[in-house]
């Protein structure tokens, strides 16, 4: 009894936290569609007096920068730049990593053995260094920043997506497809891929809050694109005030925060939705 | 009838490496399946009997030996070459929980042999179908349902409708029926029975147990390590077993002794 109440307790708080997710997820998208109709000048655009804190100016609520730029603005501008970097370099990342994975996975042998040296190699260079390298060797720019994220981040995809078909080759229903004659291409990515596709979604939410992450430590190095504002450039260029402004960095930098935050809550309920033996429970 | 058997397996082996070293579960193993003959493959588990299954399906490269449909060699081609001959030989799996894609709705399931072989019109595939879960006894409005919604009986129905819908000349049945109750397993038995002479298929049936197949295999061969050790006709192979191997697989089955006395009533009483 007690038992059953807590689950159910437990349940709704799963559900009540990718609520809050998605919520504070759907507010980061909402402010990138409606950055240029609430500030229609450039981010970069002097709007005031430099420093005044929070509520002290009244044309910038969250305040002013060193330089008398509007940080709203910068946040709402900020938000576009992180979804697109964040959902663009792991959409990259999916369909290589799902494509490499895959075919190590459902054919093994020599197959296997090359494509998971290869995404060993990726693995053992630290993430960062790798994206710094990447976006040195390429130029700093939006695209490049995606380039670079998604050359991280697609490893882990590859050996989640091949252990998936690994296990999911050897049902019944897979070797009856043989049977039928099906093509291997068609096997793959119509009956397997539909299978293994729960534990990537999920990895895919997380991996978009780390890309957001790094493309925000990229840029707060500089090696962001400079025509574009991005919280971590906006972090970047308030470290100089940290003592007398605090409010300069800690704004965008709990922007960060909470479109990390809401990303893993996401995924963390999507794991609860597509874990099978969970569903299985609730249909039972 | 032709001279050419439908299915001639001649001399066939299967060895594969696992970790321990090789193994040979197949060791030269030769029978004919005739057209619309049912052949009984018995055999205790790990006598190489599924290995064989998989061999005659091509899952599983046969080491050595010749398998012919119908005068073709089929042994040592490569999947795209054997996908010719895939229409006329398709198989029905032991589990009926992993021998359906969880993701796919019953009707995709038993027309996707159509879609794969590009047999037929879509609105034909469509009318085959119906009428091929009538014959396997599933009602026509059940085709939007998933698998997990059926029971281990109706799903091996759905197995089998998937199986036959290409009309296949030789079905192999692995062990159909022995994940399912034994009041299902009767259930299936008397399908395939009717299936057989309603759609003029010809069955391999691979099982360990003898009393199942006796009822209506027309030949059984009986299988032992890796090698077709006696085949016959099903009763006499019953009445008059030949090989030492046969004779414990019929001694090991239980016989209801009427001269023991009964156990003491037992009631089952509530908590």
């Amino acid at each position: 009894m007690t038992g059953r109440v807590f689950r159910g307790l437990r349940a709704a708080g799963r559900n009540w936290t990718m609520s809050l997710g998605l919520l504070l997820l759907s507010g980061v998208a909402l402010m990138a569609l409606t950055a240029s109709l609430l500030f229609p000048l450039s981010p970069y655009d002097m709007i005031g007096p430099p420093l005044q804190w929070p509520g002290q100016f009244d044309g910038a609520v969250l305040g002013t920068d060193a330089l008398g730029r509007d940080i709203a603005a910068g946040i709402f501008y900020g938000a576009r730049i992180s979804l697109l970097v964040g959902f663009a370099s792991v959409a990259c990342a999916l369909v290589f990593g799902v494509l490499i994975g895959a075919f190590a996975g459902y054919y093994g042998g020599w197959v296997d053995t090359v494509l998971m040296r290869v995404t060993e190699l990726f693995q053992t260079i630290p993430q960062f260094m790798l994206a710094i390298v990447v976006v040195a060797i390429l130029g700093a720019s939006i695209g490049n920043t995606i380039v670079a994220l998604a050359v991280v981040s697609w490893p882990a995809i590859a050996r989640l997506v091949r252990g998936e078909f690994m296990v999911i080759r050897q049902r019944a229903y897979v070797q009856g497809c043989i049977v039928l004659g099906m093509s291997d291409l068609r096997i793959m990515f119509v009956q397997i891929l539909p299978n293994a596709i729960s534990g990537v979604t999920v990895m895919s939410t997380i991996l978009i809050a780390t890309a957001i992450l790094m493309e925000s430590a990229l840029s707060f190095l500089g090696f962001g694109d400079p025509n574009v504002i991005t919280w971590g450039t906006m972090i970047g260029m308030g470290r100089g005030n940290l003592r007398d402004a605090w409010y300069i960095i800690t704004i965008p930098g709990l922007a960060l925060l909470l479109t990390a935050l809401a990303l893993n809550l996401v995924g963390d309920g999507l794991n609860d939705l597509l874990n099978p033996r969970l569903r299985k429970r609730k249909a039972g | 009838m032709s001279m050419t058997p439908l299915l001639r397996v001649r001399d066939l082996h299967c060895s594969f490496r696992v970790n321990s070293g090789m193994i040979h579960p197949v060791r030269g193993v030769s029978f004919d399946l005739q057209r619309g003959e049912t052949l009984a493959l018995v055999g205790e588990s790990g006598c190489g009997k599924t290995t064989l299954a998989r061999a005659l399906l091509g899952l599983q490269p046969p080491s050595a030996g010749s398998i012919q449909i119908e005068g073709n060699e089929i042994a040592g081609l490569n999947r795209v070459d054997l996908r010719r001959f895939r229409p006329q030989m398709q198989c029905v799996f032991q589990d009926p929980f992993s021998s359906l894609n969880p993701r796919k709705r019953v009707e995709t399931l038993i027309r996707e042999p159509l879609d794969v072989h590009q047999k037929f019109a879509p609105e034909e595939r469509r009318r085959r179908v119906h009428l091929m879960m009538e014959k396997v006894g599933l009602p026509a409005d059940w085709g939007r349902r998933f698998p997990h919604e059926f029971s281990g009986g109706q799903r091996q129905r759905i197995g089998i409708a998937r199986a036959l819908i290409l009309q296949p000349d030789i079905l192999i049945c692995d062990e159909p029926v022995s994940a399912l109750d034994v009041s299902v397993q009767a259930q299936i038995i008397n399908l395939l029975y009717d299936l057989k002479s309603d759609l003029g298929v010809s069955y391999l049936f691979i099982s360990h147990d003898l009393t199942l197949v006796e009822t209506f295999a027309d030949r059984v061969a009986m299988m032992f390590e890796g090698q077709i050790v006696e085949t016959g006709p099903a009763r006499e192979v019953w009445c008059n077993p030949q090989h030492a191997f046969t004779r414990r697989m019929i001694d090991a089955i239980p016989v209801p002794d009427v001269t023991r006395p009964a156990p003491p009533a037992f009631r089952l009483e509530a908590d």
